[in-house]
């Protein structure tokens, strides 16, 4: 297709689409008002499930098959990505070099790490009370883990980061998730359907299923994130192309 | 003036700062400069998305968008140079150090 062709078929399709999509704006809720016909009902249902965040509630209660969707997504992602960045016959791995860290920032490094992963922890843990879950809850675990990287070297991450049990951590979240949306169909209601007691309202033991299904996804997600960013790091730090790959095939 | 006035405002400031950030980021050449920026964006969103009360998505936001993309971008930027810059040892690309915001 020509260039003035492909630019025609451009705006074409553009000027489709700003009038298809101002008619649905217009269908909108008005911005910004206190009524909101979804928003009213699922404030309802979570309060009725007993579940102080509304949002965990839409999620991993009322909504819970999205969320399986999305977290496959993920899943399948971190996988794909395994598999691309995958050792290559023509690539050779040196070892990673010791960094130069100013002692303040080793210092810093030393404090943050802990109260990171505490900080991860607790907003997995809190999901179904205050905002967060396991999908924030567990990007917090991932990069906190890397201040190491930071703060010291890539021999320190290599050294705190078991990465066969993440990656076995990683598969049994996404299965874990899968798992618990049997409980609904052994108790005689529909797939991941919150048939757990659901305890009082407020406390950390509130929600039924809500809290187990959080830190299934906040082990999957925190443990998918390190193995993804590991392909990636290894491949940045430690992998480098054969010295007389004279075929210039790429990697 | 009444706090739901005040909030319109810090909106309206929040999806400014977006805007600029965003068009800022596709403006970018240098794909170092644009994870930068877009680190920068994930930022703004971040603050849009708190005005917005929608906590939740602002973590997300600030855990995804500002730490984990550029820094995927910028590994895989590294990656890329370096085996180029080994295929073509004289070849050496320098950094061009510009001044736009």
């Amino acid at each position: 297709m020509s260039r003035s062709a492909r630019i025609r078929l451009f705006w074409a399709t553009a000027v489709v689409f700003a009038a298809v999509y101002t008619l649905a704006c217009t269908g909108l809720p008005h911005f910004g008002t206190a009524v909101h016909p979804y928003g009213t009902r699922a404030v309802a249902t979570s309060l009725r499930q007993r579940t102080a965040n509304v949002v965990s509630s839409v999620n991993f209660d009322q909504r819970a098959l999205d969320t399986l969707g999305e977290e496959s997504i993920l899943f399948a992602s971190v996988l794909g990505t395994l598999v691309l960045l995958r050792r290559a016959r023509d690539e050779r791995v040196g070892p990673p070099q010791a960094g130069r860290v100013l002692p303040s920032t080793r210092l810093l490094g030393l404090v943050m790490v802990p109260i990171t992963l505490l900080t991860g922890v607790y907003i997995v843990a809190h999901g179904q009370l205050s905002p967060g879950g396991g999908f924030q809850g567990g990007v917090i675990l991932a990069t906190g883990l890397h201040m190491a990287y930071v703060a010291a070297d890539y021999r320190v991450l290599k050294r705190i980061r078991p990465l066969a049990v993440l990656d076995l951590a990683d598969a049994l979240g996404a299965g874990a998730f899968v798992a618990l949306g049997f409980a609904g169909l052994i108790a005689g209601g529909a797939y991941l359907q919150n048939v757990l007691p659901l305890g009082t309202f407020g406390q950390l033991s509130s929600g039924g299923l809500v809290p187990l299904l959080n830190a299934a996804v906040g082990v999957e997600v925190g443990s998918g994130i390190i193995v993804l960013l590991a392909s990636f790091l290894d491949q940045a730090v430690e992998v480098r192309p054969a010295r007389n790959s004279g075929s210039g095939g790429g990697t | 003036m009444s706090t739901a006035v005040v909030q319109e405002y810090l909106i309206a400031g929040a999806l400014l700062l977006v805007a600029a950030s965003a068009t800022a980021a596709a403006l970018a050449r240098d794909p170092v400069r644009q994870a930068v920026l877009l680190a920068v964006l994930g930022l703004c969103l971040t603050v849009l998305f708190t005005f917005l009360q929608a906590p939740d998505v602002a973590l997300s936001q600030l855990a995804v968008g500002t730490a984990v993309t550029p820094l995927l971008i910028l590994l895989t930027v590294r990656k890329v140079r370096r085996s180029t810059a080994s295929r073509h040892d004289g070849d050496e690309r320098g950094q061009e150090g510009g001044d736009e915001s």
